[in-house]
């Protein structure tokens, strides 16, 4: 395994060169900018794959190329033009191209298997954080069983470092088609399927926020169907999860549109703790304005955009399940004001 | 252009019939038709038609995706053109073309007169045909009493619970699933034909040792469709109970499995890329030794390469899975099996390797793209192992880089060897030949705008672009890759439009090609071109795997070098 291992590390450290030399694949989504124990993982595997592959690929299409070159016919072949020698096979020869094409898939089957076992079988830490993740059409609802919190589309993470070691397990179902669960820098995807339950974990070794999205068609939205994973310190996570265990702000200068939002259809979907709002279809509202994006992490967290949502939700997002609300323009200010203080 | 005459003892002794005037005798002599070339013709006139229309639904999806953020198209429209043209492009355009080059062939080179059953022939060809019509009359026709339908929009492997009623309303799921059931029941028609022509109707001397290799990898996709299209029809039916009887095997809402849907789906549709491709690695087998000037190298091994293929992919089906949660054995069993197949792959591409080396390489238009498919499916074929280690499948799974490594398959590969075929063959099937001047233009365009769309295709699949999306962020990274792949699918499209033009334009001004243009070794080449509706005035009887290599070298046939178990075994076939 130790020349493996070598020229594992012989491409990555090539890779490296080549990604700091061009901007030109600068991505938050790179796949070969790991930032947690699977996705490096991954990326070891990757690069021992694409370095075999790619010498067979050198010596089969220069072995092929060689031939085109060396044995065209020439251009005027006409009447004195000879058959070559027939040759109808060499079982020596033939033998030789199934055996090593045989090793090469064994060493391919057992790096492959190591990775495998070691990420699905990596044993759970008592420390490690569990959050469940709920996929609906088209955003994410994110549930902290320990912690008692529920929110949604923007999940808080702890970094973890080998001093404050807490990866993160999550514990995946779909509430209605198939989703998948892909952040590419963190760690592969795992799909999110309705009855039944999939597991996966990473543990980001760096604060800040991880992009991904739905990587598994789930329909209309589909595409805007974004995930923002927040890696915190842990003492920014400490004061997120405070926070968000409270219930909600309440601000008297927006006593209105909360009359509006509890007066109207908004509770049969939405939850806002500390209120009559107790729905569960929709995303859980109580700290909204906490967060940096709305709509799945498709738009920024503004009140303009938050007020043309609720006005017309089809034009954000289409094939979005919140129907048209038809607030007068009053009650629609109101009921934006009232969310944006929701902290 | 060595022999323009025909072999002298195969021509047509019988008058031909008066020809044809009024365009309704011509109108009702194709329908009603059970010739195997007629029909040959219409399976790929048919999928010449959905190739264009299905490509045209790719450009549309191209500009769409130029941009991020783009509103070319909505996303419901998008999400119907994605699902049309997957659904078209394997059902509608792969199947029908494949099948009519061996409708066309396989009796030709066997020394047959017709197929074993030419009425279940024709019948498949209808019934296939109607489902395409089927599935493209439900832009019109599946409004549903919800007025919720277009086309399908559930993608071409149409995941549950996706089509359940809750999630799919209207009636464009329905006509997706009866589509594909009808065109089911003409493919396992035609493969049943395809195994009784080539056990039964051989011509007397062709022992299965001395099968061309393209009727050998005909005979293994029609057992291939036998075991895989069963489980895609018993899956539609379930999904028709799912929405009409009440029934909940797919149902999630209702207790049924999502992930039953795929192992179905998958169990077809794995060995179905290998369906596709076999008659490919066919028409190779062929084109690239009569160009080369060479015999096959190593027929018995490409020969137990192709069962060994067809054996394997029944088994590589889950590795469309590995991100489902199917656990570590599961998964670690279904990379070994995908590992596996690039052995009797390997050896595939090594023979015809060795078929070029010490040749006489002739490089004609259809000698071009077949070169042009060894490089290609040697890049599919590494990508795919890529692939199959299943971590590196976590990443890029569903991905722009899975998009970019079957096109590579279907169009690097599969398309290229049928632009081959059809420069090879249309002599025959037409009496005269393409023009290799347009050939070039098409082959330099097709493969200049191929490379550009999808080598640069894997990139924003490795950047975390999911495929199936009808816009994405600015911020990603990926308009730049974006563009040169929208570009490359323009150039494709002009390619295929000098092709278009060269069909037409040469069946009326091509140069006459006569029986053997190429200077071949098979059987079809020893009747006129294109064939009479006999065939074969008198069927032949062949010595060797190349009879036409035995008449024009009797100096050195190739009998003297193919093992012979013994003659009195032939006599029994005369």
């Amino acid at each position: 395994m130790n020349v493996i291992l070598e020229i594992m590390l012989a491409s990555q450290g090539w890779y490296g060169l080549a990604t700091a030399q061009s901007k030109i694949f600068n991505s938050p989504t790179n796949i070969f900018e790991p930032a947690a124990t699977p996705a490096h993982s991954i990326f070891g595997l990757s690069m021992l794959v694409f370095g075999i592959t790619g010498a067979i690929f050198i010596v089969v299409a220069g072995l092929l190329l060689y031939a085109l070159i060396r044995y065209r016919s020439p251009a005027t072949g006409g009447e004195n033009f000879q058959e070559p020698p027939q040759i109808y096979g060499s079982n020596q020869i033939e033998l030789s191209w199934t055996v090593i094409p045989i090793l090469l898939v064994v060493i391919l089957f057992l790096a492959t298997a190591r990775v495998v076992y070691s990420t699905e079988h990596a044993q759970r830490p008592s420390e490690a954080l569990n959050v469940s993740v709920i996929g609906h059409q088209f955003w994410w609802e994110y549930r902290y069983p320990k912690l008692g919190i529920v929110t949604a589309n923007e999940v808080h993470i702890p970094v973890s470092g080998p001093r404050d070691h807490m990866p993160t397990y999550l514990t995946m179902s779909s509430a209605d088609t198939d989703h998948s669960f892909w952040v590419p820098r963190l760690s592969g995807k795992t799909d999110v399927i309705p009855n039944k339950v999939n597991e996966m974990w990473f543990d980001p070794e760096a604060a800040g926020i991880y992009l991904g999205q739905c990587a598994e068609y789930c329909g209309t939205s589909h595409a805007k169907m974004l995930i923002r994973v927040y890696a915190d310190s842990p003492q920014a996570f400490s004061a997120w999860v405070a926070n968000q265990q409270k219930p909600a702000v309440e601000d008297p200068s927006v006593k209105e549109g909360r009359d509006v939002f509890e007066h109207n259809a908004c509770i049969n979907c939405h939850t806002i703790r500390g209120t009559v709002a107790t729905g569960r279809f929709g995303p859980d509202l109580t700290h909204l304005a906490s967060r940096d994006t709305i709509l799945s992490g498709s738009v920024p967290n503004t009140a303009i955009n938050l007020h043309n949502f609720i006005q017309n939700p089809e034009y954000l997002k289409p094939g979005v399940l919140m129907p048209e609300m038809h607030l007068n323009d009053h009650d629609l200010d109101a009921v934006t004001a009232y969310l944006g203080t929701l902290k | 252009m060595a022999t323009q005459t025909p072999i002298t003892e195969v021509v047509d002794l019988t008058a031909p019939k008066p020809p044809k005037h009024l365009w309704l005798e011509v109108a009702h002599d194709w329908v009603t038709t059970v010739d195997h070339k007629k029909i040959g013709l219409m399976y790929m006139g048919f999928a010449l038609f959905f190739l264009l229309v299905a490509g045209f639904q790719v450009l549309l999806i191209r500009i769409q995706l130029f941009v991020p953020n783009n509103d070319f198209v909505s996303p419901e429209v998008f999400n119907r053109l994605f699902t049309m043209h997957g659904t078209t492009m394997v059902f509608f355009v792969g199947m029908p073309l494949l099948f009519g080059l061996g409708n066309y062939l396989v009796p030709l080179m066997i020394g047959a007169r017709d197929m074993a059953f030419p009425r279940l022939n024709a019948f498949s060809f209808w019934i296939s045909a109607f489902g395409g019509i089927l599935l493209y009359f439900s832009y019109i026709g599946s409004d549903g009493l919800y007025g919720a339908g277009s086309a399908p929009n559930v993608g071409w492997f149409a995941y549950a619970p996706l089509t359940s009623p809750a999630f799919s309303r209207g009636n464009s799921t329905d006509y997706w699933i009866i589509a594909l059931l009808l065109t089911g029941i003409g493919t396992i028609g035609t493969s049943l034909n395809i195994v009784a022509t080539t056990i039964s109707m051989r011509c007397p001397g062709m022992k299965m040792s001395r099968l061309p290799l393209l009727v050998w990898l005909y005979l293994v996709t029609a057992f291939m469709v036998f075991i895989a299209v069963g489980p895609l029809t018993a899956a539609q039916i379930m999904l028709l109970f799912d929405r009409f009887l009440g029934s909940h095997f797919f149902d999630t809402q209702a207790g049924g499995s999502a992930v039953l849907w795929m192992h179905f789906f998958w169990i077809f549709g794995h060995p179905e890329v290998y369906i596709l491709v076999l008659p490919a690695f066919g028409f190779a087998n062929e084109i690239i030794p009569v160009f080369s000037r060479k015999a096959i190298f190593g027929y018995p091994a490409m020969v137990a390469a192709t069962v060994g293929i067809g054996f394997i992919s029944m088994s590589v089906w889950a590795h469309h899975m590995f991100t489902v949660g199917m656990g570590a054995n599961a998964n670690t069993f279904f990379v070994l099996a995908t590992m596996a197949i690039a052995v009797p792959t390997g050896i595939k591409i090594f023979n015809w390797l060795a078929t070029l080396w010490g040749g006489q390489i002739r490089f004609t238009v259809a000698m071009m793209f077949a070169i042009g498919f060894l490089f290609q499916f040697l890049i599919a074929g590494l990508t795919g192992i890529m692939l199959s280690s299943a971590p590196f499948d976590w990443q890029v799974h569903n991905t722009y880089f899975v998009v970019a490594h079957f096109h590579y398959v279907l169009v690097g590969a599969i398309l290229f060897m049928i632009f081959s075929a059809f420069y090879y063959w249309y002599p025959k099937m037409s009496g005269r030949m393409l023009s290799e001047r347009l050939g070039k233009w098409h082959f330099w365009l097709f493969l200049i705008g191929f490379h550009l769309t999808f080598d640069f295709m894997h990139i924003p699949g490795l950047l975390g672009m999911p495929r199936r999306i009808y816009t994405y962020e600015a911020d990603r990274g990926w308009m730049i890759w974006n563009m040169i792949v929208s570009t490359g699918a323009f150039v494709q499209a002009v390619g295929v439009t000098i092709f278009v033009y060269n069909l037409i334009h040469s069946y009326f001004k091509g140069e006459i090609a006569g029986a053997d243009p190429w200077d071949a070794w098979t059987l079809e080449w020893t009747t006129t071109s294109p064939p009479p509706a006999y065939n074969f005035a008198k069927i032949p009887s062949v010595g060797s795997r190349r009879p036409l290599w035995d008449l024009k070298h009797p100096e050195d046939p190739d009998s003297n070098y193919e093992f012979n178990d013994s003659t009195a075994d032939e006599e029994s076939y005369r």
